[in-house]
């Protein structure tokens, strides 16, 4: 649904340099659409979830290079925007039963990680708000649960990686932390554990054929009356 | 903050005549926050949702003329794509060019589709005999943006039957008992596999899950990972799917199945969207993984799915023969925002009203309770908000957007529980508002319903076989295990249960097959035949691969940000 004309002001911005004049309050997706765009790349799940539409943007009389999420952002009177549907950037495979059991697998695997110089671009780049620069310096020093909790709202859209002067991957390393921390770190938990050794130990088979061959009357009638805890 | 943002729209978000309704909503706070609204009677309850839900309007749904769903009523915007012409341009289509050849064919790469594949490798097959090929980037889909959590009856209080139990009352009975069994019966081994693969649940520190009630859940079995549960296992089954190395092919969308003599599925035809070029693919099975279809905004609405959720599994799945089961009745979730513009359709979760906001109409009254069922609370919303001559109240608040809305009365959260309780504990929310400026603990915000969650789906048997030879289906496209209505928490383990049993069929089915089948369109020239002889009158083509949100459409222009011609 694109607004209505009447009563509405509007700012001029650039896609790929070229400038449109767009009804002011569009996300820049949505005034990239209103531009006449049909978009295939740089949009994914339209809510702030996926990271497909990175974007970069300057604005005019401003040297900065500013950074964010097309279908999260407002567009702002003189922006120009440079789309970032994919920032290549290198992912190590690795086996998850192995990885993790001694040393430090981050520094391992992502020993660009050491170039760190401390600029701070990746966090202020970062669409979510996350300490990207605390989660390298983290890494470096192998504390996979910190890389692992302050990594847990990546979106994974690579803005960092595309900024970095130290060329660093951030978004594949927090991967791995996260994955290391969730395998190998994490407590398993004994109730799932249970259950299924009594699934498959057939303690449900019973009562599971006896609730599935019910007439639906009965069934309404213990649904309607079940406990509710 | 410590990021570089750039905020030149500083201004109130709202615009004056909303204010002007917010101060109404203002001068009743106080005297609202002791007050008590009573929920429905059951008549009354059958009465709304029978003038206002969305599924109650005959004129909404459409008869399907042909297939093996003819006769059967489906929301209008759906069978007006099953009967289309098809999209692919048949002189560009070269059948007997096949670019690939493998066991396994997964059309779609969200949770059904990654999970289809690892499963289909630990049955043996080879990573490289495999090919997902999806519409947008692999993971860009409605598995990421689930929040909530995911069930699973693994508390000692809590048994798979109790869960059976939830889920056949919460559907209307309508579900096919077989898979609802399967479902529940698989339900904690999946939650264990995720353990295993290293996905990041909520738990106390001794490894118990932190488990949630959800929406008709009569224990407590929702298991999440912060408000980010559909995110976090994606983004852990993917990492593991790039580790084995399965093939992905992005921005290939299926447009077509393909099928032999017999009708049997025998591969699919991809388009590239950026090149426009077709591209054949021969597979001994074929899994149908491609979502749902919140994009095709039935009747109107806005939605909280993914650009891709388009229906287009269920168009090819029925061209080639595939029933459908439920489909006459749609999720609406009653509080999606309405304002702003850029969140429209967004979901707003049930947690707001369970902490203690109110629906309030524009002149700052209350005029419902707030935890009706979903499908009463959002007829109640519907009622207030439509005009007086078409039944409704016209209390509601008009957006420039184009669409109206009513207040969630989000500060008397804290001013109930105290300072501080909404940001602590709705953090999504309050992030995903402020950043438009809007601060939710000081104003009201507005909502509206929002299409949520396609109920139905092509028919599958508990391994994920259709009706049709060769195809399987997993996930939102696939129907029966949520009957008439899909309860919070159950799809994420939907995709999980019947992803995970489709792949292990379909490599099952590839390894007892040792030649490809003959790749032809032949069931589509059918399908299209019955529809001519039948009068349909036919106005678009399908699948629709993707919404079409461009300003001036008139102009008909199809201009790709990144063409690469
Ligand atoms: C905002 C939101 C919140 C939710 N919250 C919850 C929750 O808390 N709990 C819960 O259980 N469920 C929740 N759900 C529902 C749940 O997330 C979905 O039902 C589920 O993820 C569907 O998984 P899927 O793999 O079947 O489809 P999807 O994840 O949508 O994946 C389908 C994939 O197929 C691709 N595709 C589509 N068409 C084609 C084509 N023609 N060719 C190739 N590829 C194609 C799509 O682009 C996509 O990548 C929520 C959904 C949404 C939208
Ligand atoms: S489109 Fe997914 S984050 Fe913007």
């Amino acid at each position: 649904m694109s607004p209505s004309n009447e009563d509405q002001e509007t700012v001029r911005i650039h896609i790929m340099g070229k400038e449109y004049e767009v009804p002011k309050g569009l996300t820049m997706m949505d005034a990239i659409e209103h531009s006449g765009y049909r978009l295939i790349r740089g949009v994914g799940c339209r809510g702030g979830f996926c990271g497909a539409c990175a974007t970069l943007y300057r604005l005019e009389g401003d040297y900065k290079l500013y950074a964010d999420l097309a279908c999260q952002k407002t567009v702002e009177d003189g922006m120009y925007l440079m789309q970032l549907p994919f920032t290549p950037a290198g992912r190590k495979t690795y086996d998850i039963e192995e990885i993790g059991r001694d040393g430090n697998p981050l520094l391992e695997n992502y020993p660009e990680v050491a170039r760190c110089v401390s600029c701070n671009t990746c966090t202020k780049a970062c669409p979510q708000d996350l300490e990207v620069m605390d989660f390298i310096n983290e890494a470096i020093r192998g504390n996979i649960e910190n890389v692992a909790s302050m990594s847990f709202d990546c979106i994974q859209c690579g803005i960092c990686a595309a900024r970095c002067p130290a060329e660093i991957p951030h978004h594949h390393v927090a991967q791995m932390a996260r994955r290391v921390y969730g395998k190998h770190n994490l407590p398993k938990s004994d109730h799932v554990a249970a259950r299924v050794r009594e699934i498959e130990g057939g303690e449900f088979d019973e009562s599971l054929q006896e609730i599935t061959s019910l007439s639906r009357e009965v069934l309404e009638e213990r649904y309607e009356s079940r406990e509710i805890e | 903050m410590r990021v570089e943002r750039s905020n030149k729209n500083q201004e109130d978000p709202y615009l004056p005549r909303m204010r002007e309704s917010i101060e109404k909503v203002e001068a009743t706070r106080e005297e609202r926050i002791d007050q008590e609204v009573e929920p429905l009677d059951p008549k009354t309850r059958d009465k709304v949702l029978n003038e206002f839900h969305p599924d109650y309007i005959e004129s909404a749904f459409r008869e399907v003329n042909v297939g093996p769903n003819a006769g059967e009523m489906m929301p209008k915007e759906l069978v007006d794509l099953l009967e289309a012409y098809p999209k692919y341009d048949p002189s560009e289509v070269n059948l007997a060019k096949v670019e690939k050849e493998v066991d396994v064919l997964i059309i779609g790469g969200g949770g059904a589709g990654n999970i289809a594949a690892y499963w289909a490798v630990q049955e043996g097959l080879d990573p490289s005999d495999i090919l997902i090929a999806t519409k947008l980037r692999n993971g860009d889909s409605n598995s990421v943006m689930s929040q909530g959590g995911v069930q699973a009856a693994d508390r000692e209080e809590d048994s798979p039957v109790q869960h059976y139990l939830d889920i056949m009352g919460g559907g209307h009975y309508a579900n096919k008992p077989d898979l609802v069994e399967t479902l529940v019966r698989d339900a904690p081994k999946m939650i264990e596999w995720h353990e295993d693969l290293g996905v990041i649940y909520d738990k106390d520190g001794d490894g118990a899950m932190k488990e949630l009630h959800g929406g008709g859940t009569s224990r407590k079995r929702l298991h999440s990972a912060k408000d980010y549960t559909g995110l976090e296992i994606v983004r852990v089954v993917r990492d593991e799917v790039r580790n084995m190395a399965i093939p992905v092919k992005e921005f290939a969308p299926a447009v077509e199945l393909l099928t032999d003599a017999d009708g049997t599925v025998t591969g699919a035809l991809l388009f590239n969207m950026e090149t426009d070029k077709y591209s054949v693919v021969k597979a001994k099975s074929v899994i149908l993984a491609t979502g749902g279809f919140g994009r095709l905004h039935i009747q109107d609405f806005p939605t909280t799915n993914h650009y891709g959720a388009t229906a287009d599994g269920l168009i090819l799945g029925y061209r080639a023969g595939a029933n459908m089961l439920d489909m006459d009745t749609v999720q609406y979730h009653p509080t999606g925002a309405a304002y702003p513009q850029q969140i429209m359709g967004l979901l707003v979760t049930e947690k707001v009203r369970s902490s203690g906001a109110y629906p309030v109409n524009s002149e700052g009254e209350f005029f419902t309770f707030n935890l009706e069922p979903r499908d009463v609370e959002a007829s109640m919303l519907i009622r207030e908000c439509r005009d007086v001559e078409h039944g409704g109240r016209d209390n509601g608040v008009e957006t420039p957007g184009g669409i109206t809305g009513v207040w969630l009365d989000t500060p008397m959260i804290d001013m109930k529980h105290g300072e501080g309780t909404f940001e602590k504990n709705l953090e999504y929310i309050y992030r995903l508002y402020t950043r438009f400026g809007i601060d939710p603990t000081e104003d009201p915000i507005l909502v509206y319903p929002t299409l949520h969650y396609q109920n139905g789906g092509i028919e599958i048997d508990n391994d994920g076989h259709t009706a049709v030879e060769g195809l399987l289906a997993a996930g939102e496209v696939e129907g029966g295990v949520h009957g008439k209505n899909r309860l919070m928490g159950n799809s994420i383990m939907d995709y999980n249960v019947f992803g995970r049993r489709a792949g292990i069929a379909a490599a099952r089915r590839a390894k007892g097959e040792s030649e490809w089948g003959e790749v032809s369109l032949e069931h589509v020239e059918r399908y299209v035949d019955k529809l001519r002889e039948s009068d349909v009158d036919m106005q678009k083509r399908s699948p629709m691969l993707i919404p079409d949100y461009r300003g001036e459409r008139t102009q008909g222009r199809t201009l790709d940000l990144l063409d690469p011609s």
